[in-house]
């Protein structure tokens, strides 16, 4: 049921967005096609961003960093009963979606998907967002050089949604 | 700010590659990144047009509005700077809708159309306004009614019930969310 939602609901929208436009007597192919064209525009301002985030996050990726920075951590993370199988997870999602759901997968595979770190693993995945991602190209589509406060409050956010996706997988499982 | 946050992300990739002998891998890692960069804004490209051009479609016939009405009393408490009907509004609502319907590939295309608008609200000032922050914490949060991805994940693997993490996710994200957007309403005063 919720599959056929979640697989309907663009087909639906377009649908929508289509016959409300006829029936509005708007002139939907010229309309659409100079909109495209300000797509193009958007991308190309973003391309540059694109390329220096991506080879940072893939040099992150192969360093073998994570690891290590696991070993660091945990002594910190039992206090909150933080499954230790979802640490590279938690550091990875706001760096690489990519990543992250390999990471996912492989926590699925091995525990369940109904275990403790299976659950905790598919709310963190759920909840939380490519954060530099987003940040960094969203704030390449335009030229802004201050973005004052946007990546801590981002960052804060995140660490919110990884401690309340433990807390709230202990409550309600 | 991502000026540190980019180089250090290489700076400790070099140094723990040297230490663990990865440093072949990591060079391999940079080049592909760089390429992998190229066929995502190639993908993007098409996406891109595609929603940018149903967007015009939705603007021009006024369904954006029915959609903006619903939203409101969200947007209100997150965008109060915003003025009600103007085009920024409009984009943000839009972004926001394709979220909350889990239409990841929606979701950036009318995401990016948004920034450029908010651009043109905060009069193209190298300072982000606070709309403009908002905005992005409320992109970095992901708030969707399906998180569909992460659940035909756990379909693949089966051996439980994959639909059992939606209201947890609901909950968690709505904490980001929230918190989100409190500390970025403390921080916008100074």
């Amino acid at each position: 049921m919720l599959n056929l939602i979640s697989i309907s609901i663009t087909p639906i929208l377009l649908l929508l967005i289509i016959t409300h436009g006829l029936f509005k007597r708007v002139n939907i192919f010229s309309t659409f096609t100079s909109g495209a064209k300000t797509g193009i525009q958007t991308v190309f301002n973003i391309l540059p961003t694109l390329v220096a985030i991506l080879i940072a996050i893939s040099m992150f990726n192969a360093s073998g960093a994570l690891e290590l920075l696991g070993k660091l951590l945990a002594p910190i993370l039992n206090i909150i009963n933080f499954p230790l199988e979802t640490l590279p997870l938690a550091i990875m999602r706001p760096i690489s979606g990519g990543a992250s759901l390999a990471i996912v997968s492989n926590i699925l595979k091995t525990t369940g998907i109904s275990s403790y770190a299976g659950r905790v693993a598919s709310v963190m995945m759920g909840s939380t967002e490519t954060t530099f991602y987003v940040i960094a190209v969203y704030f390449a589509a335009i030229r802004i050089k201050n973005m004052r406060h946007t990546l801590k409050a981002a960052l804060i956010a995140d660490l919110a949604g990884i401690i309340a996706s433990v807390i709230v997988v202990q409550f309600f499982f | 700010m991502l000026n540190y946050i980019w180089s250090a992300l290489m700076i400790i990739s070099i140094i723990c590659a040297a230490a663990l002998g990865r440093l072949g891998e990591v060079t391999s890692a940079a080049i592909d990144g760089a390429a992998s960069a190229i066929t995502t804004a190639i993908t993007l490209l098409g996406i891109m047009c595609m929603w940018s051009g149903f967007m015009s479609i939705a603007e021009q016939s006024g369904l954006v509005k029915l959609f903006a009405i619903l939203l409101r009393p969200l947007t209100k408490w997150i965008f109060p700077e915003l003025p009600k009907n103007s085009k920024a509004l409009n984009s943000v609502t839009m972004n926001m809708t394709a979220n909350l319907l889990g239409m990841s590939n929606a979701a950036t295309p009318l995401g990016l159309a948004a920034m450029e608008e908010l651009d043109r609200e905060n009069g193209h000032s190298p300072h982000a306004s606070n709309s403009i922050c908002a905005f992005v914490v409320v992109n970095t949060a992901s708030f969707q009614l399906i998180p569909a991805s992460i659940i035909s994940l756990r379909q693949t693997f089966g051996g439980g019930d994959p639909y059992e993490i939606i209201a947890p996710v609901w909950i968690a994200s709505a904490i980001a969310l929230i918190v989100g957007i409190t500390v970025a309403k403390m921080m916008q005063r100074n």
